[in-house]
């Protein structure tokens, strides 16, 4: 402690006084300690610290001492103002905290409440395996080709080497469309099958032909549990130099497994499709036994009624007689095809075990499948 | 085709053990379809045996007539007494012959047989009907069996009851298995036996005294054997062995004589026809029918022929129509005495298939030898077939064969296939060799010359090899289609899914997001459909496709738009319960186009030109792909959220602007009329100037007469033309960092007005600082007028290069407002 300035009024500096300092500072604690919230503190804040508040007036009177005694009170001055800063920030810290924890506590919600405000959609699972059955050879360098529903006999049979007349016609179930002069015959069908689809790619591509070709067909069957007059084919078809019926059995493992997993499997049995020679039906490993139930009766299969294989659909090796009608050369190109209905494998992939509730359009069938299978 | 295992056996010697499961596994994997194997008299067990009717006491007052009858069957119940047995048939006298089961034995279908008190008396076992004893359900009363056969005789054996048959889809191409010789053939392949060809038999040749048979048509038939057998006993019955072959077929027995051809049929595959050659007029002539010319076939319907139709005829006209049907009136008989058959012509010949489906199919006339003809016989087998035939008429009906034969055959080569030996193994992609290819083609009856380049002649039978890959099927299948290896081709680079495709996909996945569940239908539709959507009467949408044969005579035509389909699914829901609803679906229309020609018949012998292809697609209905949606009830649910809103009109076109989005379209929405809509609430959707489809709410009385939900909303798209307007790749936006300006406007103008004539007269005024624009309210009221409207904006104005100024921004929206005042009368609310 200096000695005292006999030079000033002792009057005019009673503000800058040791005590009277402390004094305010200890005013300003005490009212910090006591501002019960955040509001009650910014008045505090004003009070205390603001620009009329005794600390910031005895700030004010230092530069009125001498030159000696001003660092002496400077110091002092700051240090109150520190302390009053300091616990400021800190009460300040201290009830926004409170606050929160309060407000927070006030906001809780029920997060279990149900919220069912915007209405789930979907894609229809035909649709949706579909188009993963075209992604997988999409995969492979196949195109997905197109072609009409409704459509020319001669693409639709002749082309594909079933000759008028002939039994194998009779064997599609064929919806004619009528003639503008009300004939029965008028040489346009819906298409029976998406095989005239392989004459369109044939005709508009050039070779080699690597198409799949996915589609609507018609045949008419009444709809029950387990047919449909309208339903959904996938058609493949390769064209090129040296394809063998290997190469159709290794595509066919290659799909069902890329559908099924592993240790999948295919197996082809003679069957005659007047567009393929040598024509097969093609069966895959029953996904769900792997064959384990057949001539096991402790183990059933309902998906394969323990035959240990599903019927897929048909296939072959293109008949030379739709190459040459599409102007190939089958001296130089060999080809394959293949086919099958989605519905069939939608029933068996997903245990549909009514068609009517793959064709109903029910939104309680479609909704779980979403927006890919 | 059904071939009883019994049968089978007489021509390949099957192992003892083999089963019909057996053999079916062989010939699935020969690649003939055996679909079923049924197990004939399954759990019967004897005693069952012949039993001779001694004495029939007739019992009276029961609601039906039943006898009380003695039966000798012989040692067979242990005694040698008679047996006394109750029952309800009448079809039999006393001394007739019956099949008796005895106490202990049980019926196929786990019937047990005891000694039973019935109708006051004990009844000790049962006489059967064929039904009871699983031979077919033609009669409903016991079997009365030939008198020679003795009682006490086991009828198990004597009826062939136990037996398997396997059932063979036979696919078009293989003819030859639609009888026991062909499927024999392939079991005797599969199991590497020697087969007995019941058509390998002695035959005299022709001589000048057979029947007189002119063919007048040798491409319709190239070869007719014609045969007599005389002194036929009219009252010969078929043996029982011969009844059940044929009941185990599928054939009904009718009588001996037809049975015999029947069984020929079934035996060898070749067809036959027996004439009574009293009732033939002249010589036996194969000709096209004469137009107008009419028939009674045997089925006794009277049948006008047309030109093309091949038929058998005598000097009195037609008197059958070829390989199809015969005629009344030169039918066989029945047995009996006075009115019996003695002498019998038998026909064989062989006719082209084509001809005969024709026919089959012109008159609706399919039977078991159109079915044979169609897909090819053996034209070789005529002659033994015929002989089959005569020698069984011989030993059965005691006839005697005439010495006459008639054999009339058009000159024909055996066809032959040029193939390279290893052109099996290029087509399996696996080395058989030549010796095994030669090897497996001779097995089929091929007779093969040559080294590297095969010389195939092909068997008669086998009308379906045609072309070197026909003989490769044969060989890899008998080979096994099991034992092809499994590779994969190699590829060339693909360019993956056009952009048509992706559209379709992103428009699917777009919709499902914004809460659509796709609805695929049924493009079927009645005509009254129309109706009940209000289309006027030269709608164009009343233009359809019309099938000559649909399912349901209610539905003949094909969607001209997806909204029937839609609103049927909806309603379906609706029917089941879920009240909100929102579906779409893609798919195709079909709309005709101008008056459509027939396609031309194209050749299949070579590429079709350009112009013959073009032919072909201008006789087939333009088919769009369409998108549409449907939806009623809540769009968005009300809950502890708050509000819901009901789907409207609002919610059918942002659906069409969430498929054009997709499409990277912006549509143009303007007020319509058009049905099925809403006049008030209808939205014509265009893309550019194009017309892409239509959007709102449905007309009230659509939804009354379609009995929707109220308020249903829809829309429908082509998916095509939104296609063609698709814009190209999106400019990057230059983003400015540059503060925004907001302004808000309110403009009044006339109700009438359509705002976005009003947005695009702001947007266009206020200049390229507008950064975007958004209508945030509407307001109508006494404040604003009658018949006037207050619509607020929220323009937000950004320069690129520069914080813009107050004065900027007021200016840019003052021009804004000036070109709404200008174009559609707007003032400034308050202003
Ligand atoms: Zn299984």
């Amino acid at each position: 402690m200096s000695a005292p300035n006999k030079s000033y009024d002792p009057v005019e500096v009673e503000a800058l006084k040791p005590e009277e300092i402390e004094r305010m500072r200890d005013e300003a604690l005490a009212a910090i300690a006591a501002a019960p919230d955040l509001d009650a503190l910014a008045h505090v804040k004003t009070a205390h610290t603001g620009g009329t508040s005794p600390l910031a007036l005895a700030n004010r009177e230092i530069g009125a001492l001498p030159p000696h005694a001003k660092a002496d009170a400077g110091k002092r001055v700051g240090q109150a103002r520190g302390a009053v800063n300091q616990a400021l920030a800190a009460r300040q810290t201290e009830l926004e905290a409170d606050r929160d924890a309060r407000v927070l506590v006030e906001e809780s919600v029920d997060v279990t409440l149900p919220y069912d405000r915007v209405p789930a959609g979907a894609r229809h699972p035909l649709t949706t395996l579909s188009e993963r059955i075209e992604d997988l050879f999409v995969a492979m360098g196949y195109e997905v080709a197109e072609g009409p529903e409704v459509e020319a006999e001669w693409f639709n049979f002749d082309a594909l080497n079933f000759p008028p007349d002939h039994p194998a016609r009779e064997t599609q179930d064929t919806f004619f469309v009528q003639g503008a002069d009300g004939s029965d015959q008028s040489g346009v069908v819906l298409r029976t099958h998406t095989s005239p689809v392989q004459i369109r790619a044939l005709l508009q591509r050039e070779l080699p032909v690597y198409v799949i070709a996915p589609g609507r067909v018609y045949r008419s069957d009444e709809l029950d549990a387990t047919h449909t007059p309208v339903f959904a084919q996938v058609e493949l078809l390769a064209v090129d130099e040296g394809l063998t019926m290997a190469d159709l059995k290794g595509t066919l493992d290659h799909m069902v497994v890329s559908l099924f997993g592993e240790g999948m499997a295919t197996r082809l049995r003679p069957n005659h499709f007047p567009f393929t020679e040598p024509s097969a039906e093609m069966d895959m490993l029953c996904y769900v036994c792997r064959g384990a139930s057949v001539g096991n009766p402790d183990r059933p299969c309902r998906t394969c009624s323990s035959e240990g294989w599903i019927e897929l659909g048909g296939c072959g090796m293109v008949n030379p007689k739709v190459l040459i009608a599409c102007g190939v050369d089958p001296e130089k190109y060999s080809g394959f095809a293949f086919g099958f209905g989605i519905e069939r494998m939608l029933m068996f992939r997903h245990s549909v075990e009514d068609m009517r509730d793959i064709v109903e359009g029910d939104v309680r069938f479609t909704l779980p499948f979403g927006m890919e299978i | 085709m059904r071939v009883p295992l019994s049968w089978l056996r007489e021509y390949v010697d099957l192992p003892a053990g083999e089963t019909g499961r057996d053999v079916q596994a062989k010939l699935i994997s020969a690649g003939l379809e055996v679909e079923t194997v049924e197990q004939l008299g399954a759990g019967l067990k004897g005693p069952l045996v012949v039993g001779q009717v001694l004495t029939i006491e007739e019992l009276e007052g029961f609601k039906k007539p039943i006898r009380f009858c003695t039966v000798d069957v012989g040692d067979a119940n242990g005694t040698g007494e008679p047996q006394e047995i109750v029952c309800g048939a009448r079809n039999f006298a006393v001394g007739d012959k019956v099949v008796v089961i005895l106490p202990g034995g049980v019926l196929p279908g786990d019937f047990q047989i005891a000694a039973r008190k019935t109708y006051g008396r004990v009844s000790h076992g049962m006489i059967c009907s064929a039904r009871e004893l699983g031979m077919g359900d033609d009669h409903d009363g016991i079997i009365v069996l030939p008198p020679e056969h003795e009682a006490g005789t086991d009828a198990v054996a004597l009826l062939e009851l136990v037996d398997e048959v396997l059932d063979i889809a036979v696919t078009p191409d293989r003819g030859y298995a639609l009888s026991l010789r062909g499927v024999a053939r392939e079991t005797a392949i599969a199991y590497g036996l020697p087969l007995s060809d019941p058509a390998l038999i002695d035959v005299p040749g022709p001589n000048a005294s057979g029947y007189p048979v002119n063919v007048a048509d040798p491409f319709g038939c190239d070869r007719f054997t014609a045969r007599t057998v005389t002194g036929v006993n009219p009252e010969a019955h078929s043996p029982i062995w011969l009844q059940r072959r044929l009941q185990k077929v599928g054939m009904r027995p009718i009588s001996l004589a037809v049975d015999i051809t029947n069984y020929v049929m079934f035996e060898v595959g070749q067809p036959l026809h027996a004439y009574d050659r009293t009732r033939l007029t002249g010589p036996i002539t194969v000709r096209r029918a004469e137009p107008g010319e009419k028939i009674t076939t045997l089925d006794d319907a009277e049948r006008t022929l047309d030109a093309e139709d091949l038929v058998i005829a005598d000097d009195s006209g037609a008197i059958g129509i070829a390989g199809v049907m015969g005629g009344a009136h030169t039918e066989i008989a029945e047995a009996g005495p006075d009115s019996g058959t003695t002498e019998i012509v038998i026909e064989a010949a062989h006719f082209a298939p084509v001809p005969i489906a024709r026919t089959a199919r012109r008159h609706k006339l399919a039977s078991e030898a159109s079915r044979r003809f169609e897909r090819g016989t053996d034209p070789q087998a005529t002659s033994a077939a015929a002989q089959r035939a005569v020698d069984l008429l011989v030993l059965l009906a005691g006839g005697k064969a005439d010495a006459g034969v008639t054999e009339v055959v058009a000159p024909s080569a055996p066809r032959t296939i040029a193939m390279a030996a290893d052109h099996p193994d290029r087509v399996a992609g696996t080395e058989y060799g030549r010796e095994t290819v030669v090897r497996r083609l001779q097995e089929i009856g091929c007779d093969v010359y040559g080294s590297d380049e095969l010389i195939v002649t092909v068997p008669s039978w086998r009308p379906d090899l045609g072309f070197p890959n026909d003989l490769a099927e044969e060989v890899i299948r008998l080979e096994g289609y099991e034992n092809l290896p499994s590779t994969l081709p190699k590829l060339p680079s693909a360019r993956g899914l056009t952009e048509s495709q992706r559209l379709r996909r992103r428009v699917g996945r777009a919709l499902a997001g914004a809460g659509y569940v796709e609805a695929p239908s049924y493009p079927f539709v009645g005509a009254e459909i129309f109706d009940q959507l209000g289309l006027d009467a030269d709608d164009d949408r009343r233009r359809t496709v019309r099938l000559a044969n649909p399912l349901y005579d209610t539905e003949p035509l094909l969607r001209t738009t997806l909204l029937p389909g839609l609103l049927a699914t909806l309603r379906r829901n609706h029917g089941r319960g879920a009240h909100d609803l929102a579906l779409f679906e893609t798919g195709l229309v079909f709309r005709p186009s101008g008056e459509q020609a027939a396609p031309p018949r194209l050749p299949v012998d070579r590429r079709p030109t350009a112009e013959e292809v073009a032919a072909l697609e201008a006789a087939l209905p333009h088919q769009p792909r369409r998108v549409g949606v449907a939806l009623a009830g809540a769009r968005e649910q009300a809950g502890w959220w708050g509000q819901g809103h009901p789907a409207s009109w609002a919610d059918a076109i942002e659906a069409a602007r969430t498929v054009a989005r997709e499409a990277g379209v912006e549509l143009t929405v303007r007020q319509d009329q058009h049905a099925p809509f809403h006049p008030g609430r209808c939205a014509v959707l265009l893309a550019g100037e194009e017309v892409v489809g239509h959007a709102g709410e449905l007309h009230p009385r659509v939804v009354k007469a379609l009995g929707l939900p109220e308020r249903t909303s829809a829309m429908e798209l082509d998916l095509d033309l939104l296609e063609t307007q698709a814009g190209g790749p999106v400019t990057g936006p230059r983003v400015s960092t540059f503060p925004v300006a907001t302004q808000d406007v309110a403009l009044v103008v006339d109700a009438s007005v359509p705002a976005a004539d009003v947005e695009r007269a702001l947007r266009d005024g206020a200049g390229e600082l507008l950064e975007s624009l958004r209508l945030f309210d509407i307001f109508t009221g006494p404040q604003i007028g009658e018949g006037r409207k207050s619509l607020a904006y929220a323009l937000r104005f950004r320069a690129a290069d520069r914080t813009l100024t107050a004065d900027e921004a007021s200016a840019a929206r003052d021009a804004a407002v000036a070109a709404a005042a200008e174009r559609t009368g707007a003032s400034l609310r308050g202003a």
